[in-house]
């Protein structure tokens, strides 16, 4: 069962990651990033409101294409082959990795979820139609202020945590191809480590 | 003579009474016609200027203004000469809560700090019925203006008071309000209790 699912997988220690696995990464970073950049200018107190109207739709939009994401990205994770960590690393920085990257899939799920509570119990029951066609029903929740402002400080607050985690996550990637040279930031990238293992395949040539 | 047909009296009277009871309300209740409305009258403050903009899946938003002003002329012998003219104020705008109404007044829609005024001159008036007229005329908001058109049905006359209910629809990307379609409808429906008093 294992050796055939890493068939599909490029070599054992070459490129790691399949294709779905890296578009799912990159198209979820890339959207986290864009529904952070909304989500800041759409709370600024001094913004258009009629580009403040349009931000928070597009932010709806985006929020529940990250879940959709999610969804498909822990599938994936749960019957494709599970890669390595890197030869190099420590005992504790397997645990830091482990737990950072369980905490982010978790928040991949929280902060979207959070944010469509938002719109489910904002009493101004503005409705979600994702990218101006499919109308999204709300969550069975009922509508008040209390809800709300409980919902936006569970999204906010959380979303603040996944903006730390993947911060986090990006400068451990950045130190491990630049100050580690191993190959945890290219397997991500698709591109296949030079040499033998996919842990010292950088780092082991240039040390 | 007159103690003997007593009993008779009271009898027609009762068979006077049946028919009126079994016919329905508005036979009794004779609408007034416009005609006999001839004048000039002011729009009062009793008046209730609601509207209603449709959301996708059900709900809308629903406001009233409070400020407003407004006179008709209604011409007796050529209902067809009379005319309307009706100001609103934006900045009065009501609604659900106080972030609708914010929003409503800001630029994103009325832009009631750069155009504190929507207006209404009449162009034309059509009589449709005894009691009903179509009416044209150039709408004004945002300084942006463009032929609409209202329904206007006289609902009460008496005492130097006159009642009218007027209903339209506007499209509201005519006047650079669009914000927020496809989720809320283009269409802005009227409906308005007018209360005027004759000068």
């Amino acid at each position: 069962m294992q050796r055939r699912r890493q068939a599909g997988y490029g070599t054992e220690y070459g490129t790691p990651y399949g294709t779905v696995a890296i578009c799912l990464h990159w198209l979820i970073a890339a959207l986290v990033l864009a529904l952070i950049g909304t989500g800041f200018a759409m709370r600024r107190t001094e913004i258009d409101p009629a580009l403040q109207f349009s931000l928070y739709q597009w932010h709806k939009s985006l929020g529940l294409t990250v879940l959709v994401l999610a969804a498909l990205r822990e599938i994936h994770w749960l019957v494709a082959r599970h890669p390595e960590p890197v030869a190099d690393l420590g005992p504790i920085e397997r645990q830091a990795s482990r737990t950072t990257h369980v905490v982010l899939a978790i928040l991949c799920f929280l902060v979207p979820l959070s944010g469509w509570a938002v719109a489910s119990t904002s009493t101004l029951a503005i409705p979600t139609l994702l990218f101006d066609v499919v109308l999204v029903p709300a969550l069975p929740l009922e509508r008040s202020a209390a809800g709300e402002t409980f919902w936006s400080l569970v999204h906010a607050w959380s979303a603040y945590l996944l903006l730390a985690l993947a911060a986090l996550h990006a400068a451990a990637a950045l130190h491990h191809h630049f100050i580690r040279r191993n190959a945890v930031l290219l397997r991500m990238l698709g591109r296949p480590a030079a040499g033998g293992s996919s842990g010292r395949a950088r780092g082991g040539t240039r040390r | 003579m007159r103690y003997r047909t007593g009993p008779m009296v009271a009898l027609a009277a009762l068979l006077c009474i049946i028919p009126a009871l079994l016919c329905p309300v508005p036979a009794l209740a004779r609408t007034p016609a416009l005609s006999e409305a001839a004048g000039t009258y002011d729009i009062s403050g009793a008046s209730q200027i609601r509207f209603s903009v449709d959301q996708i899946g059900g709900g809308g938003i629903r406001g009233r203004f409070a400020k407003f002003s407004g006179a008709v002329r209604i011409d007796g012998r050529k209902i067809g000469a009379s005319t309307v003219s009706f100001t609103i104020y934006p900045q009065s705008v009501s609604a659900a809560e106080e972030r609708i109404e914010n929003f409503l007044r800001s630029s994103a829609v009325f832009d009631a700090a750069a155009y504190p005024t929507v207006t209404f001159r009449s162009t034309a008036v059509r009589q449709t019925g005894a009691d009903a007229v179509i009416v044209d005329g150039m709408l004004t908001a945002r300084g942006i203006t463009h032929r609409e058109q209202f329904a206007v049905r006289l609902q009460k006359l008496g005492g130097g008071t006159i009642a009218f209910n007027v209903t339209g629809n506007v499209y509201r990307s005519r006047y650079r309000m669009d914000v927020g379609t496809p989720i809320y409808l283009n269409v802005v429906k009227f409906d308005m209790d007018i209360r005027a008093v004759r000068r």
